[in-house]
């Protein structure tokens, strides 16, 4: 559904207006009989140069030789970027987190989250233009096929035409070249989770495990299918981010726009022609921007959702204004506002400093600061105290009463560690077994301790107490965990 | 199994099943070849408040397709699976067969590793790092709720580091007390003691025999009603390991110390019970955990 008011031209659709009378609004002669679905239509991009292809070609290359170099990185010799499910150990760089550490993944969700905001509302959907896996991959395997298959209309034509040996040998070779693409970034996807050179040992000796394999087939499967057939219909029909970055939308968005003042009414026209004087626009309706939109529509019709924000249409259009000698811009980032009322691209920018543009960033700047600043002050050492739960006091020696507690102790650091054990809380309480504990790298140990107090030392009851854990090496590694101390009756 | 008396529900449940899955594939079909009117600027031609008019915007194909892909699922796997009311399915599978195959599957896999030490002496178990280990992870499984995580236990629950064991505290004694449990009864004495009076007495003696503080004059009395006593504990209160009756001379004091602790053990009796451990554990890891356990109180070489 859709508003359209002749004084509110920002539907994301073009419609023609609506009649006055709505009982003459549909003329009945107009209906036509349609399926509740369509099938798709192949859409075949044409391959485009200039400033916003060059772009996306900058963040396809950086996101890749992130995406597959990484866990190639190896740190204190081991992989430097490593999520071990099965330990449940995550390595990062110089971090250890355990399933503990849950909390920084929640900050780094809400951090990308923001960003995806800020960003869409300032220049629109750049995520899905230039930095979505889909369209990273949909651009590598648009490349592939058309170094095995031609451009466009090479394409159209080898589609249609009837299965030969030359069609039959093009098609091979792109499908092996994509399944080959696909594999290598399931066995990447892989390495993140596995150590990706005993993964590539085992590739090698067609030896990998029930599960390596599948997710190393399933992900090539998912890569080979999103990205060599399903495309732009991911965009259209499953992707919610697609749907929702409209939301973030409001007039003052750096979107892809046609300036339809100037380019209307469109037609073809002789070089030497003066459009003025055959009363044309500037578009020349060369359907160029047609052709080379990954996602099959036309820019010239408005905003619309499919639109993904990718600037191919604005390369190819810059690229025709200047072949019949027009000023460039006829397709190109504005705003609405700045469509309506003729903002030069400065004018334009300065609207980037409006609330919503402010409140995104700050509330982004905050966030981001508070998750590094809690990571660089992580300590690298997790203690849990489990009280004995079915002996809650005894008494010893000397009227000594004593309570018995177990220290769950994690080391995240990645060299063994002693831990000296201190409690407190009590006059006289002291730990009367073992005091101090030695756990090995990214290890986890238990510790059974017996805390005693002297006789009459506290009332009946439940008492706080609390643990003071620190490493011998590194007095900063120190942890403090609540307790509780019972004396029966 | 059914748990119904008669069939009616397992064919109403099944019935409604299929229906329900047939319904899906006829509403897809109706659906796939319904035409809807369009007016030619691609909305439906609805207009509502005078402007807002809804857009055709169809489906993709294959969408559809992949709801005929679940219907499809759905009859496959109700065909292998029991998803017809009580029809097991063609894999005969059920959740308790797959409990016991996974049990099945673990046992295998871990019998190597208790394989070895059957037969090995209790003295070598407890000297090993990695049977330690997993007596430990046993013992805080299976025992630690009572026993305590140091294993030092609590009122009416055994210290098992202590040399003091009630019966003879072998391997093979520790090993069959986890298997089958242990019943303490003493019954209670009071009558065969005397009066309340007397009860005190022998109460104070008691605690004599071990140099507990005690009131003399009482101890002294309370001597010769201890003769009820001996039968089980012994003249010299030492204890009966072939009964299980405890030492009253060594100052440890199971369920309690004092005056009045030891009365109402006379008075009352005791019936303390350790439950049977062979149904949740087997032999092999019987054998294990009783040698963590032996070793606890026989520590070698430390």
């Amino acid at each position: 559904m859709s508003s359209a008011t002749p004084d509110n031209n920002d539907s994301p659709r073009s419609i023609a207006p609506v009649s006055a009378n709505p009982a003459n609004a549909v003329p009945a002669d107009d209906e036509v009989m349609v399926s509740l679905y369509a099938s798709r239509k192949t859409i075949y991009p044409r391959s485009v140069s200039g400033l916003f292809s060059n772009w996306r070609w900058v963040t396809v290359w950086i996101t890749q030789i992130v995406f597959y170099g990484l866990p190639w990185l190896e740190w204190n010799a081991r992989q430097a970027i490593l999520f071990d499910l099965e330990a449940r150990r995550f390595y990062i760089f110089g971090l250890v987190l355990y399933p503990q550490d849950f909390i920084y993944l929640t900050g780094l969700l809400v951090i990308a989250a923001l960003a995806l905001f800020l960003f869409t509302a300032v220049a629109g959907r750049l995520w899905c233009g230039y930095a979505c896996p889909q369209t990273v991959y949909t651009e590598i395997f648009l490349w592939i096929e058309k170094k095995v298959e031609g451009d466009r209309s090479a394409r159209m034509r080898l589609d249609q035409s009837a299965m030969s040996a030359s069609k039959f040998g093009k098609k091979w070779l792109k499908h092996a070249l994509w399944i080959l693409f696909a594999l290598w970034t399931g066995f990447t996807f892989v390495g993140y989770f596995t150590p990706i050179r005993e993964l590539a040992a085992l590739s090698l000796a067609a030896s990998l495990g029930p599960w390596q394999t599948f997710w190393v087939f399933f992900y090539g499967f998912a890569t080979y299918g999103n990205a060599g057939f399903m495309r732009e219909q991911v965009c259209k029909y499953m992707c919610p981010y697609a749907r929702f970055q409209s939301a973030m939308f409001d007039k003052d968005t750096m979107i892809v726009t046609y300036d339809e003042k100037r380019g209307e009414p469109r037609g073809p026209r002789s070089k030497k022609a003066d459009p003025a004087a055959l009363g044309l626009g500037a578009c020349v309706d060369c359907t160029l921007c047609v052709q080379v939109c990954p996602t099959g529509i036309d820019i010239r019709n408005g905003l619309q959702y499919e639109c993904i924000g990718c600037g191919a249409c604005i390369d190819v259009c810059d690229e025709v204004m200047d072949k019949v000698g027009y000023p460039r811009g006829l397709v190109k980032y504005s705003t609405q506002n700045g469509m309506a009322q003729g903002w030069t691209t400065r004018q334009m920018i300065r609207r980037a400093m409006r609330p919503r543009v402010l409140v995104y960033t700050s509330i982004l700047l905050v966030i981001s600061l508070a998750v590094m600043v809690s990571l660089f002050l992580r300590t690298p050492l997790k203690v849990d105290v489990i009280r004995d739960r079915g002996a809650l006091a005894r008494m010893v020696e000397q009227g000594r009463i004593e309570n018995v507690f177990r220290l769950q102790v994690m080391n995240a650091t990645e060299s063994t560690q002693r831990y000296v054990i201190r409690v407190s809380g009590l006059p006289g309480i002291a730990i009367a077994s073992e005091a101090v504990i030695e756990v090995l790298p990214t290890e986890v140990r238990s510790a059974v301790l017996r805390v005693q107090i002297p006789p009459g030392a506290a009332a009946t009851g439940s008492h706080p107490i609390r643990f003071d854990i620190q490493a011998e090496s590194d007095a900063g590694i120190s942890v403090t965990e609540k307790a509780a101390f019972l004396v029966p009756r | 199994m059914s748990d119904f008396t008669s069939d009616f529900w397992n064919i109403y449940v099944a019935g409604l099943t299929l229906v329900s899955i047939i319904a899906c594939l006829i509403l897809l079909w109706v659906a796939g070849t319904t035409r809807a009117a369009t007016v030619d600027d691609n909305t439906t031609g609805h207009v509502w408040d005078g402007d807002l008019r809804e857009i055709n915007n169809p489906l993709p194909r294959w969408w559809v397709y992949l709801f005929v892909i679940t219907v499809i699922f759905a009859l496959v796997y109700g065909a292998l699976y029991p998803m017809f009311g009580k029809f097991q399915g063609a894999l005969g599978w059920s959740s308790q067969g797959q409990h016991t195959a996974e049990v099945e599957k673990v046992e295998a896999a871990i019998a190597p590793i208790y394989a070895k030490f059957n037969g090995m002496p209790p003295e070598k178990i407890a000297a090993d790092a990695e049977a330690m280990a997993i007596g430990e992870r046993l013992f805080m499984n299976y025992c630690a709720q009572c026993h305590g995580s140091d294993a030092r236990g609590a009122k009416s629950f055994p210290n098992l580091t202590d040399q003091d064991w009630l019966g003879s505290g072998d391997h093979a004694y520790i090993k069959a007390t986890i298997g089958q449990g242990r019943v303490g009864v003493m019954p209670p004495m009071a009558a065969a003691v005397g009066g309340p009076e007397d009860v005190r007495n022998v109460a104070n003696y008691v605690l004599s025999l071990s140099g507990s503080p005690h009131d003399a004059v009482r101890a002294t009395q309370g001597k010769e009603k201890f003769a009820a006593c001996a039968a089980c504990h012994g003249a010299d209160g030492k204890g009966m390991a072939a009964v299980g009756a405890p030492n009253l001379t060594d100052g440890i004091w199971l369920h309690g110390w004092g005056e009045e602790a030891i009365a109402r053990a006379v008075n009352n009796g005791f019936n303390n019970q350790m439950p049977a451990q062979a149904a949740l554990l087997n032999d092999a890891q019987i054998n294990v955990l009783a040698s963590y356990v032996w070793g606890m109180s026989n520590k070698t070489g430390n």
